[in-house]
Order: structure tokens, then sequence, then C-alpha cells
């Protein structure tokens, strides 16, 4: 796990669920094949309402049309992300588009389980709310061990809660490295 | 020392310790683990990544396999998709797979069954799992699928999981969970014939809100628990994830333990109670014949309003399936409704399983066998005008673009599903509704959000339908 990560901010709002991250109609691409898993990179983020895509003012797709990688590093979101459906297909989708971090209020705990536990993306939680603080664009600096999020454009900064009980399964890098490094499983 | 919950009578005993508490880290053993065409492939895909090609799972007779999302669609990719799972299910002989044997590896719509009683297809998963007997109470039930805390219901502890996760466990049969605190939602009285168990948890989730359960147990107990049918009980717990919850519980009575000494061969699992003493994080009680007919307006859950306060809300379609809404006592009271009289609106009718379909051949309106000369309850929707597709996720969540009941448009729906995200039944531009499936019949009859007050004037009779 980086200590360190730099890069644009995408922002979005409260309650985005898993059918907007990445809607159902694309879960018949097998993300066990690598020709097949980078569709979710195109289409993440797919179903987000238009006037809600990168905050404040809308209207910014989080993978332009036929690509498949983001310019955002960095997705910001308010209460509850990541809520409904249990498809991992979502924070697989955020991160092979190329983000690696989500900072948000609080998650939904399947969303915020299969990120730790599958090693996709790191589930920060902000002390404040930001969704109105940062701006889509905005370049961020996030440091994991101070707990503290920096926006250099806005030169302001912002306190990130402890990753708490879940910290040694990220750095193990998910699951099943965490289950090896503990001796629970066979090397 | 504090009492326990069932969620962590449960969680203690499948950990091998004598007592836990809300917000410990555990490592429990799984008692089932199910997963289905969406999220199966990708589970298979990574237990041979960690585990190895030739790996094994940790005991067949633990795993259920259950396609149920996308079947009737002519993509072809998601043919392949049951394929890889029937591939899995010989590679490992698995025992428990609901093949849907009228899916063929090509890109064309499938015929779908002729006669729902001489298929091993099943339908959706959280139906199934409790018909063929892999729940039962004091396990736990790890699915690939959110609603999978719809078996809550029969007192075990059931939640949703990622496909990480599920690899997991179908390697090493263990999972680490953080013990959850409970809410206690106690219901006085019986309900009202005009009231049905989704009204129960849309003001539940009305009034908590879509993350009012976050990490957190809902425990749904009293009289008025008891007093509902076990298909009931289960729409309750399935909508405990759309307030957050980690899983949803019913305390076991007799229903439930004639269902499942019915439906499973596995005679050897434990019932466990609330202790007089255990704590919980938020307690409230209310009496069944306070709640209205509601509904949950677009595009939220807990975006709670009554039936009659929406009557000027005009509607293009109705849908009447999933594991809300779609098991037999559903079928029931829309048929109640819907009897003798004619739609107004495009009204669709997915049956939950081929059980379910299946009862709606062979039962009356009572819920009773017909006879020779009386109406089945698929006869009378179907006089109605509603059209009836094969048992399945169907439109629920949107699917393949050729989804029987999806929606396309600018269309206001109004469903017994759970779900009313945006373009979660297919289409950003639509509105969807949720609601009872009274409400949504006496809807589809007037083309317009009614109260089904005015529809129903004695209590409906289920008998014994989704029971034996």
């Amino acid at each position: 796990m980086q200590n360190i990560i730099r890069g644009k901010a995408y922002v979005l709002g409260d309650n985005i669920d898993t059918d907007q991250i990445i809607p159902a109609k694309f879960l018949s691409y097998n993300p066990s094949d690598p020709s097949e898993r980078r569709y979710f990179g195109m289409y993440a983020m797919d179903g987000v309402p238009a006037g809600q895509m990168g905050l404040p003012n809308g209207n910014i797709r989080f993978v332009r049309p036929n690509e498949f990688k983001t310019d955002f590093t960095i997705v910001v979101g308010g209460k509850n992300f990541g809520c409904g459906s249990s498809r991992e297909h979502a924070p697989l989708a955020i991160a092979e588009a190329g983000a690696s971090i989500v900072i948000a209020e609080f998650y939904a705990r399947i969303f915020f389980r299969n990120c730790v536990n599958g090693g996709y993306l790191v589930p920060c939680e902000s002390v404040e709310r930001l969704v109105e603080k940062i701006h889509t664009g905005d370049e961020l600096t996030v440091n994991l061990g101070t707990c503290k999020v920096t926006n250099e454009t806005r030169k302001t900064s912002h306190a990130l809660k402890p990753l708490g009980d879940v910290a040694p399964i990220i750095e193990a890098g998910g699951v099943f490295q965490y289950a090896r490094e503990a001796g629970m499983l066979k090397s | 020392m504090a009492g326990m919950t069932i969620t962590e009578k449960i969680f203690a005993k499948n950990a091998g310790k004598a007592k836990v508490s809300p917000g410990d880290n555990v490592w429990v053993s799984v008692d089932i683990l199910m997963t289905h065409d969406v999220c199966g492939p990708g589970t298979i895909g990574i237990f041979h990544e960690k585990f190895g090609r030739n790996a094994k799972v940790w005991d067949k007779n633990r795993v259920v396999i259950i396609p149920d999302h996308y079947i009737f669609t002519a993509d072809d990719k998601c043919h392949r998709n049951v394929q890889i799972l029937r591939d899995f299910v010989r590679e490992q002989g698995l025992p428990y797979y609901y093949d849907p044997e009228f899916v063929k590896n090509e890109p064309r719509m499938p015929n779908p069954y002729l006669d729902p009683t001489k298929t091993r297809y099943k339908g959706v998963c959280h139906k199934a799992l409790p018909e063929e007997g892999h729940v039962r109470p004091g396990e736990i039930l790890l699915g690939t699928d959110s609603h999978t805390c719809t078996a809550g219901a029969f007192g075990q502890f059931a939640t949703g999981v990622g496909n990480t996760d599920a690899a997991f466990t179908l390697g090493t049969g263990k999972t680490w969970l953080k013990t959850p605190p409970t809410m206690k939602f106690a219901f006085r009285g019986e309900i009202p014939p005009y009231l049905t168990a989704k009204d129960l948890i849309l003001a539940v989730i009305g009034e908590i809100g879509v993350a009012g359960a976050t990490y957190k147990t809902m425990y749904f107990a009293g009289e008025g628990i008891t007093s509902l049918t076990l298909e009931d009980r289960m729409t309750l717990t399935n909508m405990a994830i759309e307030a957050g919850g980690k899983n949803g519980v019913c305390d076991v009575d007799e229903k439930t333990l004639q269902y499942v000494r019915h439906r499973s061969h596995v005679k050897n699992w434990e019932v466990f109670k609330d202790d007089p003493d255990a704590r919980y994080c938020y307690e409230k009680e209310w009496d069944l014949a306070s709640f209205e007919p509601l509904v949950a307006k677009p595009h939220s859950p807990d975006n709670r309003d009554t039936a009659m306060n929406c009557r000027h809300v005009n509607i293009d379609q109705a849908y009447i399936g999933s594991c809300t809404g779609g098991k037999i006592t559903d079928m029931i009271f829309a048929a109640s409704i819907l009897k003798g009289n004619v739609v107004k609106v495009p009204t669709f009718v997915v049956p939950g399983s081929t059980e379910v379909h299946a009862d709606m051949k062979r039962l009356n309106l009572m819920g009773a066998e017909k006879g020779p000369n009386e109406k089945s309850i698929e006869d009378i929707l179907l006089d109605a005008g509603c059209r009836v597709g094969p048992s399945g996720c169907s439109a629920c969540l949107g699917g393949p673009s050729d989804t029987f009941g999806r929606l396309a448009g600018t269309e206001v729906c109004i469903s017994t599903t759970n779900r009313n995200f945006p373009g979660r039944m297919g289409s950003m531009q639509a509105s969807v509704y949720l609601a009872s499936p009274l409400t949504v019949a006496a809807s589809a009859l007037t083309g317009h959000i009614t109260d089904p007050r005015d529809y129903v004037v004695k209590p409906i009779q289920t008998g014994m339908a989704g029971v034996l």
C-alpha cells in the first residue's frame, strides 16, 4: 500500500449505489477474463445521473467515451457510498479505470468489505463532509500515514479517520495475502 | 455480563467461542455458500487463481449454485457464464446445482421450460435456497448477492458478500465477520388484510433511512411477526439491506420448524433466542394496525409516502415479481384484487421460482389444490390481462436489453421489487415506485397509484401456499 497518493479528484454525492457505479447490463463481462475485465473500467460510473457526474457542475464523465482509463485518481463521495448490490464488479470497475482510493463520509458495508478483501481500493472515511469542499478536477494529496488529504488547488486540508481494524488487510493487499501472512493459508 | 442476541449466539457458535460482543472481529465457519450466474464466474476465477487450478472446494455439500439473473436473454456472454458454472460443478462434483438445461451456449433467446415441475432450474436464488432445504435456523449462510439476507427469516445469519470473500470461503470454509449490534423492531397486533410485510418494511426503511441500519442486525420481533407467513417474513428480511443492514433476523416458531423439517434433510441445527438481557442499540415498537399502504417514491427505497398521497401519479407499467414480491403468497395477494377485472396498463408477472410458477398453476385463490373447473392463480392473472414470464430475476435489476418487463424509456412503473435506484429497472429516465402486491395490483386496474383498501374487503387466505 502506498502511503502518499496524488491525483485529481472526482466528486460524487450521497448514496452512490453499485447500480450507478456499474449498471447491471455490464455484469455479463467476466472479471476473471483480462480481455473482458477492462470493460469494467470503460463503464465505471456509467449509471450516475448526468447532473451528478463530477460535482459541483456535473456532466463530467469518470471515463471518457470509448476509453478504458480515467483521468481521476481519487473518488470523493458523501454518505453511504457503495450501497445496494453486493457486486464486487463495483470496486473492481473503479480500480480498473485507474483510481486507487475513495474518500467518503461512510460506506455501505459490502462495498467497504469488497474494497478491503479484494484489495481494489483504499476506502477512507473523512472526518467532515467533503463533497462541497472539493471540486472535481482539484489536485489532491492523500497521506495515509498522517490521515490527511491536502487540496493543492484550493490550499486547504482535511482530516481522515484512521483505517482501524482493516488496516492490516489493506496493507497486506487483500484477505488472501493477509491470511497467508498470518499463517492461515499455505503459501 | 449482558446476554446475547440471536446473531451474537450464532457468531459465537461458529467461531467456537462462549461469547462475542458487538464490534468483535471473529473468524467463523460458514455453513452454506451460495453463488449465481452473475457473481459465480468471477468467484470461480479468483478461487482457481488463489488456490490453484486443481484445488477442491472445502465441502461440496455446503456449496449451492443457483443460476437466476440473466437466463432469458439472447446475450451469449450470459449463456457462457452459465456454462462456466456448469464446468465448475462438473469439475468439483457439486450436488446442489440447479441448471437451466434449456440454455444452450449460443446467441439466441432460450425457449423457457414448458412445465415448471419438470425442470431442474429453480429461478431466484433467495426463494430457491429455503425451498430446496439449504436454509436452517442457527446457521451461517453467505451468498454473492446482497439479498442473501432474506434467509434471516428462518432464524439464521445470512448476508451478502463479494467474489473475493466467496472464493476465500470456497477454499477454506471460513470468513471473518465483525459482530454487529442489533436493532430491535417489535410489532404488536395482527396485520390488517390491506397490508403486507412490504408495507411494514417500507415504513421501517422510511423511518431509519437507507443507511439507518448500516453494519447492524435488524431483528424483527413480536406477535405481529408471528402472525405473518414465512414468505411475508422473507419480505421483511429481504429488504434489511435496503436500510444498509448487515442481516435481518426473525425468531424461530412452529411455522419455521414445520417448513424447515419438511424441506431440509439436515437435522442437526440449533434454534437460538435473544436472552432477556440482550442489548440493543435501537428499539422501537409498532402497532400493525397503525400502518397505511405505502410506496417508496423514486429513486430511493426510503422515499416513503402513502399510496393515498400518490393517487394522482399515473403509471405506464406494473411489475409483480422478484425475491421480494414474486412468492406464491404475493401472487395470491395480487390475484385476489385482479380477479374478474382487467388491467389498464401492461402488467408483467414473474414467478420468484419454478415452484412458485408450478403453484400458480396448481393452486386456487385460497392457496388450496384447485378443482377441475376452478381457475388457477395463473388463470386469474392471465384473464386479467397480465403477461406471465418465466421465473428468474428478470427486470428487477434491468439486465440485458431483451429482458422481460425491462424499462426502456421514461415509463412510470409500480413494482413489488426491492430497489428503485436511478436506472435500476433498465432505464435512467424511468421512475419506479415500490409497493406491496396489493397496491401494485390495485394500481394496475386503475392506471394510477391506488390505495388497495377499497379492493380488499375481507382477509386474504393463503392456506398452506408456500409452505408444503
